[in-house]
């Protein structure tokens, strides 16, 4: 890999230990890779926050490091919501270490904004054709395919060297013949809501970490792209896909239909909202967390307009950004009359705080994948109107 | 006794000596080998119930997930890591966790390690300088 005489440099470790490190992680992914030469990045998105996640191993690397971020950078979920732990019924000998796991972040310069949405944080947006380090799954997979950024799956680690670098590797879905279609998905019944998620659950098992273009019969929203991207990224690789006449890159590039074909029919979507993922069919759900990705501010108008005048007797999570929250509060407002939890800066996926649930009822395909291993709670999905009957006491 | 050079790819930089272990078997930090041990621990594997601490560790690539660059830097901490680790093809777990935790790794040597190396040989790993060196057999 070519690399400037500054580079060079940094490689050396002339300009310290903690950007020779993370020179050292940049090159040797693009030698991995066989990238060309590094490239600048405009922002970067950093997983590796959840203290559940990492450990006590990752809090002393990121505390052993020096230096400030060369880019915007902000962090993927965290383990609790940083303000109302105790609500969720965390540990505080957990939340003291996920308190220092942020710390250690916002040292080197790094936003605490906890969030795997970070497309709607005010000042971090992406548009077409940027090249960015993201690695939260379902932001590098809504960067790529909704907005027509340019980024790799970045592991924790590599996401954190290209924001103090500032630059990342030149490989992968940064370039333009690694963004071609390998596979057509064509889904010739009508979708709506959570349908997307289920859609993703079923379609990232088939595609694998190949790249597909959609053909659908409905138009789906940009809430809709983000579940099903979501979903495609749990249940398979995929960072990348495109849908006919929707998505910006099969809009402007307009790619060749790929020799291989899915077809997706409804009575399979139909099953995946028949089975509970990890436990069997007897199993009550007795929580019910929706905001997998984190709720846009269209997604709690809505929960909160099918929450107005219920309240809820079981747990209900509504998870979202701190940023959207706060810019919202009066819909959080409304949704939390209800009895249910509107919980920042974390999820139920990341968070510690589900586990002795029996059964968790959800909208994403992202949390039907991973819930069942990560928590060891069981899971269903239903439309958002089922999580919510689903946990509600009527009116 | 003559030593030979054998070129390799650079991965993480450093040079270290140790005993070689050959796994045949693709390891996932994470899950595979107890961090506060270095034993591998899982019953299928091909090397499961030996120690890593201080071998030049030779597998084919990683596995599994990323969270798995971690617990190399666990294992480093622990006192417990390999002192050096050889690969095929090497994989971006196992490559970003030997640089956060300073263990020389190389892969796509010249020779196939496989056949030029056996259990229990003083290999020196000079990561910094692109080969291994072998004693002549």
């Amino acid at each position: 890999m070519y690399l400037t005489k500054e580079e060079e440099r940094t490689l050396n470790g002339e300009d310290g230990e903690t950007l020779q490190k993370a020179m050292e992680i940049l090159v040797a992914l693009g030698d991995i890779y066989g990238a060309d030469s590094l490239i600048p990045v405009k922002s970067a998105q950093i997983a590796g926050v959840s203290y559940k996640t990492i450990g006590d191993a990752g809090l002393e690397w990121i505390s052993d490091l020096n230096g400030k971020v060369k880019v915007p950078s902000i962090l993927n979920p965290a383990g609790m919501d940083m303000q109302r732990w105790q609500d969720m019924g965390i540990e505080p000998d957990f939340a003291e270490k996920q308190v220092e796991v942020i710390k250690a972040y916002e040292s080197l310069g790094i936003r605490s904004m906890c969030t795997c949405t970070p497309y709607y944080l005010e000042g971090f947006s992406a548009t077409y054709g940027d090249h960015l380090a993201w690695s939260e799954s379902s932001a590098v997979s809504y960067a790529n395919s909704v907005i027509g950024a340019r980024t790799n799956r970045e592991g924790g680690p590599s996401a954190l060297s290209a924001a103090l670098v500032g630059k990342t590797a030149n490989y992968g879905y940064h370039l333009d013949e690694n963004r071609v279609p390998t596979v057509s998905v064509t889904i010739e019944c009508e979708l709506s809501g959570s349908d997307y998620g289920a859609l993703g659950y079923l379609a990232g098992k088939d595609v694998g970490n190949r790249v597909p273009i959609f053909y659908m019969a409905s138009t789906p929203s940009p809430d809709n792209l983000k579940a099903l991207g979501a979903a495609m990224a749990a249940s398979g690789a995929v960072a990348l896909y495109h849908i006919e006449d929707i998505t910006p890159e099969a809009q402007k590039v307009g790619f060749e239909n790929p020799a291989e074909n899915i077809v997706i029919e409804r009575s399979q979507i139909d099953e995946v909202y028949e089975e509970i993922i990890g436990g069997n069919d007897d199993l009550e759900c007795d929580i019910a967390a929706v905001g997998c990705p984190h709720c846009s501010a269209d997604e709690l108008e809505n929960i909160a307009r099918l929450l107005e005048s219920k309240s809820i007797e079981k747990e209900l999570w509504v998870c979202t950004s701190r940023e959207v929250a706060e810019k919202n509060a009066e819909l959080v407002k409304q949704i939390e009359q209800s009895g249910a939890k509107v919980l920042c800066d974390t999820c139920m996926v990341v968070s510690p705080a589900t586990e002795g649930h029996n059964c968790m009822m959800v909208n994403s395909g992202k949390a039907l994948a991973y819930v069942p291993g990560m928590c060891k709670v069981a899971a269903k999905i239903g439309s958002l109107e089922e999580c919510i009957n689903k946990v509600g006491g009527g009116n | 006794m003559v030593a030979i050079k054998i070129k390799c790819r650079t991965i993480a930089r450093g040079v270290a000596e140790g005993e070689v272990l050959l796994s045949s078997d693709a390891l996932s930090f994470l899950g595979n080998v107890d961090p506060k041990s270095g034993i591998v621990v899982d019953p299928s594997h091909a090397i499961e119930g030996k120690c890593i601490k201080d071998k030049v560790l030779v597998f084919p690539h990683g596995k599994g997930s990323t969270v798995g660059s971690y617990v190399i830097y666990q294992l480093k901490k622990n006192n417990v890591a390999p002192a050096a680790m050889i690969n095929l093809d090497s994989e971006p777990i196992v490559a970003v966790g030997a640089i956060i935790s300073g263990i020389p790794l190389v892969d796509r040597l010249e020779e196939d390690p496989y056949e030029v190396l056996s259990d229990g040989d003083h290999v020196k790993v000079d990561s910094s300088n692109g080969y291994i060196e072998i004693p002549e057999k």
